[in-house]
C-alpha cells in the first residue's frame, strides 16, 4: 500500500506536466487530490503497520547481474517519515494555492519531489535509495530557480552543487562498502550483515555520514540551507525544511549508522576530548545547535530567522543520532517528524501568509506594521508554532528534544549542556522574531505607508493548512505514543545491529 | 545461424542507398531516411538473433585472400549488435536532423550513408584487414562532410581530424602487420585464442624481438585518438564544433564508439598482459580525460564545444572502466567487479551515443532557428517562446548529467561500482568529474532557458509536430533505459561474461 504513495506522486507529476496551460484551478485541485491521496495511503500504511516489524512491499530483480533489486520495504521509522512527507505535501499544496505562474509546471516539479522523498524513505536497496535521493534533488533545483525570490539562481545552484557533492561522497562510500563486502547484493540488510571490517567502517563512516549530513544542514556544511530556504517559494521551503533535510538525516541513520556501526567506535586515542567519529559529529551537531540559534538571533530578515533555526533544530536530530542509545535516536527520529511539521508551518506563515501581503520580510519594517492587529491569525499561528518549536510541553518539539537531551545526557553530559544552551537561545530568537514581526509597537513608517492599507483576508487553504499542522504537532505532543510505538521498536532493532 | 547473410546485407544496404542518393538530387534525404529506417530494422533483427550464451553469432565466412591470411569473416556478439543498433539509431537521427542541406544534397546524404556502412562494417568484422578497410572507409566520408559542409574554420578542423586519425590508423596498421609477420594470421578470434594462452607474445617475441610493448602502444594510440583520450583529444573540439551539427551527431554518437569498441575487440583481448602492466599510467590518463573534459565543458561558451567536451568526459568513464578491469586475478570478487565495469562501459557507450546525438540535434535545431547562433550567451529565456523544446532538451541534458531514472545513470553507476574496488584512487578522482559536469550542465540550463528573452529568441518558434514526433523516440528511449536497463543488459551481460572468460591479463 505504501509503495503506491510513490507511484501516485509520480503519476500526478506526469499528469500536471501534461495539463494544458492556463488551467490553474484544475492544476491546484489535482495536486491537492494527489497529495491527499498520498497522505491517506501514508496514514493507512502507518495504521496497518502498527506492531509489525519491517515489511517488504515490493521486491523485484532490477539489474540481476549486479544483485540490484527494486526493493521497497517499511519499518516504523519509514512509516513515520512517510506520514510526515504526506502531511508536509498536503500543507505545501495548501500554501501554494496562490501560485499563478506556470501553475501546472510548479506542481509537476512539486509532486516529483514528493515522489522522490517517499521513495527514499521506503527504499531498502542502496542503489534504489540513491536513485530516489538524486531524483529529489533536481525538482528542488527547478522549484527554487524558477519560482524563487532573493538571488534564486545563486541559491538554486548552490543547493544543487552542495547536494551533488554530498551525493558524490555517499556514492564513493557506498561503492567502497559494496566492494569490500564482496556482496552480490545491494540490499541494505544484506550489506549490514556482511560483516565489514572495523577499520574499513572507521574510514567509510565519516564519508557517508558527512555526505548525507550535508543535506541535513550539519554545521559547517549548512550554508546552502538558509540561502536555499530564503530563495525558495513558500511550498518549496516548506518541503526543503520539512522533508528534504530529513532525507539527509534519514540517510545518516539508515545508511551511515546501520551499515557502519563500528565506524563510531573509539579511535584508541583522543585529541582535546575528541576520541571517535561519534565525538566529532556530536560536537559538530552541538555547534550547529548553538551557532544556528545565535545566527537566527541576529537576523534582520524573518525568513532567515526561520532558516537558521532549521539548522539549529536539525542539530538536535544529528546529536540524537550520535547518542546511539534507544531514547536518543528515537528522539532524533521524532524530532525529524516534529521539526518537519513545525518548520513547514513557520515557513508557511512567513513566506505565504505574511510576505505575500506585506511584501517585506525585514523585521525593522514589519515592526511598523502592527500585524498582531491587522493579521491576528498570522500572529497567533506564528506564536503557537514558535513556542512549539522552542519546545513548549504539549507540543511535539518538547517530547522530541527532551528525549534527545536525555539520550545525550546518558552518552555525554556536556552534549546536553551545549544543547540546553541552544534551547535557551532558541527561546530568545523566537521571542525576538515574534515580538518584532507581529507584536511590534514602532510608530508607522510613512515610507511604508502603502502597507498601511488593509491586508487581504486570510484564505481557507491557509487556515486549513495552519490548523492541520498545528493540530498534528499538538496531537503528537499530547499523545506521543502514537508515533513512538512505531519508531521505538524500529530504532532498537536498527541499533541492535543486524541492520534493521 | 547459417544461411541468410544478414550482416553482409546490413553493410551493403547503406552503400546501395548511397549510390541511389547520389543521383537523387533533392530527394536524397528521402532515400537516406528510408535506407536508415530499413537498416535500423535489420540491426534490431540482428539483436534478436544473438546466441544466448554471449558468444559470437551470425557468423559468415568466405575465403578472400587466403595467402595473406585474409578471410571474409563477419559475426556479432552482444557488444557488436548493440553498436550496430546504436549506429543505425544515430544515423537515422542525423538524417532526420539534416533538414536543410542546400549544397549538393545528393552527395551529402550519400556520404552519410557511406559512413553508416563503414560503421556497420567495422562493428561486424572479425578480421583485421576487413575491419581496417571499414575503419578507413568511415573516415573518408567524415572528412568530406566536415570539409564541405562545415562552419567557418572547417578546413583546418577537417584536416586536423583527418591527420590525427590517420596517424592513429598508421600505428594500428604497423602493429597488425608485425603480428601478421609473426603469426600469419589477422583473424581476431584466432589471435585472441593465441593471446589467451600466452602464445601470441611468445611467437611475436620469437620472430621480432621484444616489441610487444611497442605494438601495444601503437594499437592503443590508434584507439586513443578515436575515442579520444587525453592528451590525444585536441582534434575533437574543433572537429565537433566546425562540423555541421547532424554530422557531429554521427561523429560523437557513433564514430567515437569505434575507438572504444576497438579497445574491447582488439586491444584488450590481444594485449591484455601488456595493458595490465601499463595500467596505472592509462588510468591516470583516463581520470584526466574525465576531469579535464568536465572542467573544459564548464569553461566553454559555445554550446557545441560544451557538448564536445562533455563527450570527452563521458567516454572517459568508458576508458576508466576498461583500463581498471585490466588486472590479473580470477577470484570471484575481482570477476564481479570486472563484469560490473565492463557492463557499465558497454552500456555507457550506448547511452552516450544516444544522449550526445540528441544534444547535438538540439543544437542543430537552435542554429536553424536563430540563423546559426550557438553561443551560450546568445540565448536566454528560451523557455518562454519554446517550452516544449526546453523541456525535451532539459531531459536530454539531465540524461547527460547522469540523473537516476534516465539512461546515463545506470552505466556510470556500474562503471564506478566496478572500478572502485579495482582502482579506488582513479574512481574517487573521477567522481569529481560528475560534480563538475553537473555544474556545467546546470549553467547551460540557466543561461539558455532562463532569464530575460534574448533579442533573436523573441519570435523563436517552438518545436512543431513533426519535430516532436521525431525526437520523442530518442527521449522515450532515455526514460526506458533509465528505468529498465535490463533491456540492454540482458543481452550485454552474457557477452561480458564470455569476453572476460577469454581475456588474459
Amino acid at each position: 500500500m505504501l509503495a503506491w504513495t510513490i507511484y501516485l506522486s509520480f503519476a500526478g507529476a506526469l499528469a500536471e506536466a501534461l495539463l494544458p496551460k492556463g488551467r490553474n484551478a484544475l492544476a491546484r485541485r489535482l495536486a491537492l487530490a494527489v497529495t491527499v491521496g498520498g497522505l491517506a495511503l501514508a496514514v493507512a500504511g502507518f495504521a496497518a503497520g502498527m506492531g509489525q516489524e519491517r515489511t517488504v512491499l515490493v521486491d523485484l530483480p532490477w539489474v540481476p547481474s549486479m544483485g540490484i533489486h527494486y526493493l521497497l520495504a517499511a519499518d516504523g521509522i519509514s512509516r513515520a517519515l512517510v506520514l510526515l512527507a504526506g502531511l508536509a505535501a498536503v500543507a505545501g499544496v495548501l500554501f501554494s494555492w496562490n501560485i499563478e505562474l506556470r501553475t501546472n509546471e510548479f506542481f509537476a516539479f512539486y509532486l516529483a519531489l514528493i515522489g522522490g522523498v517517499y521513495g527514499v524513505f521506503l527504499s531498502f536497496d542502496l542503489f534504489l535509495l540513491f536513485v530516489f535521493y538524486e531524483i529529489a534533488i533536481v525538482p528542488k533545483y527547478f522549484l527554487i530557480a524558477i519560482w524563487g525570490s532573493t538571488r534564486r539562481e545563486y541559491a538554486a545552484m548552490k543547493l544543487a552543487l552542495y547536494s551533488f557533492a554530498g551525493s558524490a561522497m555517499v556514492l564513493i562510500g557506498l561503492l567502497a562498502a559494496y566492494a569490500t563486502a564482496g556482496s552480490h547484493s545491494t540490499g541494505l540488510i544484506e550489506l549490514a550483515h556482511a560483516g565489514l571490517p572495523a577499520s574499513f567502517q572507521m574510514r567509510c563512516f565519516p564519508l557517508v555520514f558527512t555526505g548525507f549530513a550535508i543535506l541535513a544542514g550539519m554545521w559547517p556544511f549548512h550554508t546552502w540551507a538558509p540561502t536555499g530556504h530564503v530563495a525558495a517559494p513558500t511550498a518549496a521551503s516548506m518541503l526543503l525544511a520539512g522533508v528534504v533535510m530529513k532525507l539527509g538525516a534519514y540517510g545518516c541513520l539508515r545508511v551511515g549508522i546501520a551499515l557502519f556501526p563500528r565506524g563510531l567506535d573509539p579511535w584508541g586515542f583522543s585529541f582535546a576530548g575528541i576520541g571517535s567519529w561519534r565525538d566529532v559529529f556530536a560536537a559538530l551537531a552541538a555547534i550547529g545547535i548553538v551557532y544556528g540559534a545565535l545566527v537566527a538571533l541576529a537576523q534582520s530578515d524573518l525568513k532567515f530567522v526561520v532558516g537558521y533555526s532549521s539548522v539549529s533544530h536539525m542539530g538536535f536530530v544529528l546529536l540524537g543520532l550520535m547518542t546511539l542509545n534507544g531514547i536518543g535516536v528515537t528522539g532524533a527520529v521524532l524530532q525529524m517528524f516534529s521539526h518537519g511539521i513545525l518548520a513547514g508551518l513557520l515557513f508557511a506563515i512567513v513566506g505565504r501568509i505574511v510576505y505575500e501581503r506585506t511584501h517585506t520580510r525585514q523585521l525593522a519594517e514589519l515592526e511598523t506594521m502592527h500585524l498582531s492587529s491587522k493579521l491576528p491569525f498570522a500572529a497567533w499561528a506564528f506564536a503557537i508554532a514558535g513556542v512549539a518549536s522552542m519546545g513548549l510541553p504539549g507540543f511535539s518539539g518538547f517530547v522530541a528534544e527532551l528525549q534527545v537531551l536525555v539520550g545525550a545526557w546518558k552518552a555525554n553530559p556536556w552534549w546536553t549542556v551545549a544543547a540546553g544552551a541552544g534551547i535557551a537561545v532558541g527561546v530568545a530568537y523566537t521571542w525576538r522574531a515574534a515580538q518584532k514581526a507581529f507584536f511590534g509597537d514602532a510608530p508607522p513608517n510613512p515610507r511604508l505607508h502603502e502597507h498601511g492599507r488593509e491586508f487581504a483576508a486570510i484564505t481557507w487553504p491557509e487556515v486549513t493548512g495552519a490548523v492541520m499542522l498545528t493540530g498534528v504537532s499538538l496531537f503528537v505532543g499530547l499523545y506521543p505514543k502514537a508515533l513512538l510505538d512505531a519508531i521505538e521498536p524500529a530504532v532498537k532493532a536498527l541499533l541492535a545491529g543486524g541492520g534493521q | 545461424m547459417s544461411g541468410f547473410p544478414i550482416l553482409t546485407l546490413l553493410t551493403a544496404l547503406p552503400l546501395i542507398g548511397a549510390a541511389i542518393a547520389l543521383g537523387a538530387g533533392r530527394r536524397a534525404r528521402g532515400v537516406a531516411l528510408v535506407t536508415a529506417l530499413v537498416s535500423l530494422a535489420l540491426a534490431l533483427a540482428v539483436w534478436t538473433q544473438l546466441p544466448a550464451d554471449g558468444s559470437i553469432g551470425l557468423v559468415e565466412r568466405a575465403a578472400w585472400a587466403p595467402s595473406l591470411g585474409i578471410e571474409y569473416r563477419l559475426g556479432v556478439d552482444g557488444l557488436g549488435a548493440l553498436m550496430l543498433a546504436l549506429s543505425a539509431i544515430v544515423t537515422l537521427m542525423s538524417v532526420d536532423a539534416a533538414h536543410r542541406v542546400h549544397l549538393q544534397p545528393g552527395l551529402y546524404f550519400a556520404l552519410v550513408l557511406a559512413l553508416e556502412a563503414g560503421l556497420f562494417g567495422s562493428f561486424t568484422a572479425l578480421n583485421f584487414f576487413h575491419w581496417f578497410l571499414f575503419w578507413e572507409l568511415s573516415l573518408i566520408p567524415a572528412f568530406f562532410l566536415i570539409k564541405l559542409w562545415g562552419g567557418a574554420r572547417r578546413g583546418p578542423a577537417a584536416m586536423q581530424f583527418f591527420v590525427y586519425t590517420m596517424a592513429g590508423s598508421a600505428a594500428l596498421l604497423v602493429a597488425f602487420l608485425a603480428m601478421f609477420a609473426a603469426t600469419g594470421s589477422m583473424d581476431f578470434p584466432h589471435l585472441t585464442l593465441l593471446a589467451s594462452s600466452g602464445e601470441l607474445e611468445q611467437t611475436v617475441t620469437a620472430h621480432l624481438g621484444p616489441v610487444m610493448v611497442w605494438l601495444t602502444l601503437g594499437v592503443l594510440a590508434g584507439f586513443a585518438v578515436k575515442v579520444p583520450m587525453a592528451p590525444f583529444h585536441t582534434w575533437l573540439p574543433a572537429a565537433y564544433a566546425e562540423a555541421p551539427s547532424p554530422v557531429t551527431m554521427l561523429l560523437t554518437g557513433a564514430m567515437s564508439k569505434m575507438g572504444v569498441y576497438g579497445l574491447l575487440r582488439i586491444a584488450i583481448p590481444l594485449f591484455g598482459p601488456q595493458i595490465a602492466q601499463i595500467r596505472t599510467p592509462l588510468l591516470v590518463l583516463a581520470a584526466i580525460t574525465v576531469v579535464m573534459g568536465a572542467w573544459s565543458a564548464a569553461a566553454q561558451k559555445d554550446l557545441k564545444r560544451v557538448f564536445a567536451y562533455l563527450s570527452v568526459n563521458h567516454l572517459g568513464y568508458c576508458l576508466l572502466g576498461i583500463f581498471a578491469l585490466a588486472v590479473p586475478g580470477t577470484d570471484a570478487a575481482t570477476r564481479l567487479s570486472q563484469a560490473a565495469a565492463l557492463n557499465g562501459a558497454v552500456l555507457q557507450m550506448f547511452n552516450h551515443g544516444l544522449t550526445a546525438a540528441t544534444l547535438f540535434w538540439f543544437v542543430a535545431i537552435l542554429q536553424q532557428r536563430t540563423g546559426g547562433h550557438r553561443g551560450i550567451d546568445n540565448f536566454g529565456g528560451l523557455r518562454k517562446p519554446a517550452p516544449v523544446l526546453c523541456g525535451l532538451m532539459g531531459i536530454a541534458l539531465f540524461s547527460s548529467l547522469g540523473l537516476p531514472g534516465l539512461n546515463g545513470f545506470v552505466g556510470e553507476f556500474l562503471i564506478f561500482r566496478g572500478v572502485f574496488p579495482l582502482a579506488w584512487v582513479a574512481a574517487t578522482v573521477s567522481v569529481l568529474g560528475l560534480l563538475v559536469t553537473a555544474a556545467a550542465i546546470l549553467t547551460v540550463i540557466e543561461k539558455v532557458f532562463w532569464g530575460p528573452v534574448a533579442e533573436h529568441c523573441a519570435g523563436f518558434p517552438d518545436l512543431h509536430g513533426g519535430e516532436r514526433l521525431a525526437l520523442a523516440p530518442a527521449i522515450g528511449l532515455m526514460f526506458l533505459l533509465g528505468v529498465l536497463p535490463r533491456l540492454v543488459l540482458d543481452s550485454v551481460n552474457p557477452t561480458v561474461t564470455n569476453l572476460l572468460a577469454h581475456w588474459r591479463f
